[in-house]
């Protein structure tokens, strides 16, 4: 095996690394714009994470070492998402699958962190906020393991950088029942899953609310950078594969460079189109209360479930 | 029928042939205040009074919404026997007031039920009275050592959430404890009386001019409200009458008030439920009526009209503004009900049911969201209003309802701002104001605390129904026109003990909905 894939990899992730406060970015400062504000710019982000990263953490007495590994894992975890899931290039790396339970597995591992972080400080919102955490990813992660599922079955593969080039390759399997339906579940969970509206509002201030804001409410300076940067690469991560699942295009099939090129200028187009539309329709929508998340999150269950059903029988 | 006072210190000299004061003994004040409850009327204050070596005094004012009638009970306590009998089982507000007045002047009120500590957080010295006269204005405070009593409540699965008194937002400070199990609340403690100023304290011994600015200041967002409040207290005590054209102006810039403040509600009760948009548009329209608010008083909030005898303005409101404001705020309220989210997180959510309304003597829009027809506007009026007034109420009293009652109410609001406008044709107000002998004698005083052993020699009561509910100011004056005491309710004295009965079965993440759709005030609750 050729040590491309791997290259390829590690441009991916620096890439989602790049992109990942301009997303972010992008969503904010669209937001301010259609509320008729000025906006900090799409830079902010960064310039946040900058200064975040010159800054000592303060921990709350009494935390474990877990309030400074957890961070630390968490971004880890995004990382190694980066790298699995086909971003700029559709290449299957040989040392790890990128098969639908590795990539389900590393975003749990995540999950897993950031609610052990929320837990170690022992305030009442952070416990609070993991426990509302769990719950919702408790009814997400079946949801992509099942959608990716419905997407592998005409790929005749459970690994993402195939799907997404079987679909490339094949552009009529894009438009069917099953496609159509495993794409939509896919990007409710992607919502829910990134805290964002209708189940999570990020820019809250209201403590009692929260879920993703809750946890890392104890969370400071370089600590929080990390936590930040790992949030934001997640949403990157997850909008990204939904674009390149919806338009493959522009995938690079090889390591070459101009191809890598192309794949790296099509995620950013697709990632800007995806921020702008999600900030748009943000901007239109109210948070749900807490006991309606898991109907909405049944539903996109329910609508992976009939993307399976469908490919079965159109296969 | 005003009763004859033998020897009781506060000759009324009160302008309105409605009210009545008599001097009742302890022994009698219970079945006297449940035979003025059971006819209908509903207990607006009850105040300590210090009057130096003859003791101290009770005063208990009832108000008839029906007839307008006022009915002041006065009780005398002696200063080593200092109790009175607890009304606590009688009336709830009653007992909350009682513990007020145990902890500002040291009555303590025989047989409460609930005689916990109320203003007085516990680092406050042990017996000391802040109300009495000679009390040191600087004490000594100590550590709070008392902890807060909360109820604790136990079973499987039951944690606490305690919030604040800091919070992330602008909020003004208040701590909340939660006794929640999985997401839903099984109780709530509200602690308050965290900003208090002394206020009452602050007004005795000024002359009513002195003390109008602080009163503009006794809640931020109730400044018309609060001033007006104690401008008709004064002239009620005084028999100061005042022109047509300036009750016009004091009802037109207290419908200005409320139009502000309901804006901003609406606003932030959508942002409450992640609709920052509506917010920000709210927020905007506010502006624009804070700007005209400006051209009109010559103060963004509205400061500066009201002066003791008359009120005077720099300009009439733009109705063009506030006309669009209306019809633009009437927009908003559609986009949100049209939203199916929104919609779902206000309907059913934090019920504050009729009954328990009503048996806590909730004020304003809580209460006529929760189905109570109380308006002091057309209880207790000033001005006749007109028909473009009426009041607005709904039934379910949940969060869907007080948005409502306020989105109602703003419209209502905006017709009377026109209607006045068109009455006062151009006028501004007299500013005609009465100069009492206190400011004749030689203007401000350097020292206002120097002299507060005055006797008072007039008293004087008035219910106006700020943006908030009714507010009650009563007010007493010595001799040379100074105050010798102020008492003052702000509507949230009555509507804030409401919040945690309604949020019975309401899940966490609705608390700041909820409390939204209260907005009651810290700083008028506590002076």
């Amino acid at each position: 095996m050729s040590v491309a894939p791997l290259v390829v990899a590690l441009v991916q992730v620096a890439v989602a690394v790049v992109f990942a406060p301009l997303v972010i970015g992008v969503t904010r400062q669209t937001r301010a714009r259609l509320e008729g504000r000025v906006g900090p710019g799409v830079l902010q982000p960064a310039r946040d994470l900058r200064k975040l990263l010159a800054k000592t953490p303060l921990r709350a007495a009494g935390t474990s070492p877990l309030t400074v590994v957890a961070p630390v894992v968490l971004l880890a975890s995004s990382l190694l998402l980066a790298a699995l899931v086909p971003l700029v290039a559709a290449l299957p790396l040989a040392l790890v699958p990128g098969d639908l339970f590795v990539v389900v597995s590393v975003l749990l591992v995540g999950t897993v962190a950031i609610a052990l972080l929320g837990l170690d400080a022992g305030s009442a919102f952070g416990g609070m906020g993991s426990s509302r955490h769990m719950t919702i990813a408790a009814l997400v992660e079946p949801t992509v393991l099942v959608a990716v599922y419905a997407l592998s079955i005409p790929a005749g593969s459970s690994a993402l950088p195939l799907i997404v080039a079987a679909r490339r390759d094949h552009p009529a399997s894009i438009a069917t029942p099953a496609g159509v339906l495993a794409v939509v579940a896919l990007a409710i969970v992607v919502l829910a899953e990134t805290g964002r509206l209708p189940i999570d509002n990020p820019a809250t201030h209201l403590e009692l609310t929260m879920i993703h804001e809750a946890m890392v409410l104890e969370t400071s300076a370089r600590d929080l950078a990390w936590v930040d940067l790992a949030s934001w690469l997640r949403l990157s991560v997850l909008l990204g594969l939904v674009g390149n699942l919806l338009l493959p295009w522009g995938v690079a099939g090889t390591a070459a460079v101009g191809p890598v090129l192309l794949g790296a200028l099509a995620l950013a187009g697709k990632l800007a189109v995806l921020a702008v539309l999600l900030a748009t329709a943000e901007v239109g929508m109210a948070k749900l209360r807490l006991f309606r998340v898991p109907e909405l999150l049944a539903g996109s269950f329910v609508l992976a479930f009939l993307a399976v059903t469908a490919s079965y029988l159109v296969a | 029928m005003t009763a004859p006072r033998p020897s009781g210190p506060a000759g009324s000299s009160s302008a309105s042939p409605l009210s009545s004061s008599q001097a009742v003994s302890r022994d009698a004040l219970p079945a006297r205040v449940e035979a003025l409850l059971a006819d209908g009327h509903r207990l607006a204050l009850a105040a300590g009074h210090d009057d130096g070596p003859a003791g101290f005094r009770v005063v208990y004012v009832f108000a008839h919404p029906g007839t307008d009638r006022r009915t002041e009970l006065t009780v005398a306590v002696p200063r080593d026997d200092a109790w009175v009998p607890s009304l606590s089982t009688v009336s709830f507000p009653a007992g909350r007031f009682e513990r007020a007045v145990r902890d500002g002047f040291g009555i303590e009120p025989r047989d409460h039920v609930r005689p916990r500590r109320l203003i007085r957080h516990a680092h406050w010295p042990t017996g000391w009275y802040p109300m009495r006269r000679d009390a040191a204005v600087d004490p000594a405070f100590g550590p709070d050592e008392s902890g807060f009593a909360f109820v604790p409540v136990e079973g499987q699965g039951v944690y606490e959430i305690p919030v604040g008194p800091v919070h992330a937002g602008m909020i003004e400070p208040g701590h909340f404890r939660f006794s929640v199990v999985g997401e839903t609340i099984v109780r709530m403690k509200a602690r308050l009386w965290f900003v208090h100023r002394g206020l009452e304290k602050h007004l005795q011994g000024r002359t009513p001019d002195e003390a109008l600015p602080l009163t503009e200041r006794i809640s931020g967002d109730t400044a018309v409200g609060h001033a007006l409040t104690f401008a008709m207290a004064v002239e009620d005590a005084l028999g100061v009458p005042v022109a047509e054209e300036d009750r016009l102006v004091r009802a037109l810039l207290l419908e200005l008030e409320r139009l502000h403040c309901h804006t901003a509600d609406l606003g932030a009760m959508a942002n409450d439920v992640g609709l920052g948009i509506l917010q920000t548009h709210a927020l905007r329209l506010r502006e624009s009526l804070l700007r005209s608010n400006a051209a009109v008083t010559g103060h963004r909030l509205l400061r500066g009209g009201i002066g003791i005898g008359g009120a005077r303005i720099r300009a009439l409101p733009d109705l063009d503004i506030v006309r669009s404001v209306a019809a633009e705020v009437a927009e908003l309220v559609r986009i949100a009900l049209d939203g199916s989210v929104l919609v779902d997180r206000f309907t059913g959510t934090a019920v504050l049911h009729r009954e328990a309304a009503a048996e806590m003597g909730v004020l304003g829009y809580v209460a006529r969201a929760s189905g109570l027809d109380v308006d002091a506007r057309r209880d207790h009026p000033f001005v006749d209003l007109g028909p473009a007034f009426r009041t607005c109420t709904a039934q379910e009293g949940d969060v869907m309802a007080r948005f409502r009652v306020r989105a109602d109410e703003l419209q209502v609001s905006a017709a009377l701002v026109a209607d006045l406008v068109a009455r006062l044709d151009g006028g501004l107000g007299t500013g005609r104001t009465w100069s009492g002998p206190g400011v004749a004698a030689g203007g401000r005083s350097d020292e206002p605390h120097q002299d507060l052993g005055g006797t008072p020699v007039a008293s004087g009561l008035a219910l106006v129904e700020a943006w908030r509910g009714t507010a009650c100011h009563r007010v007493e004056l010595d001799a040379a026109g100074r105050l010798t005491r102020a008492a003052i309710v702000d509507p949230s004295f009555f509507t804030w003990p409401a919040l945690p009965v309604a949020l019975a079965d309401t899940i966490v993440p609705d608390f700041p909905l909820a409390n939204k759709s209260f907005n009651q005030s810290y700083a008028g609750n506590d002076l």
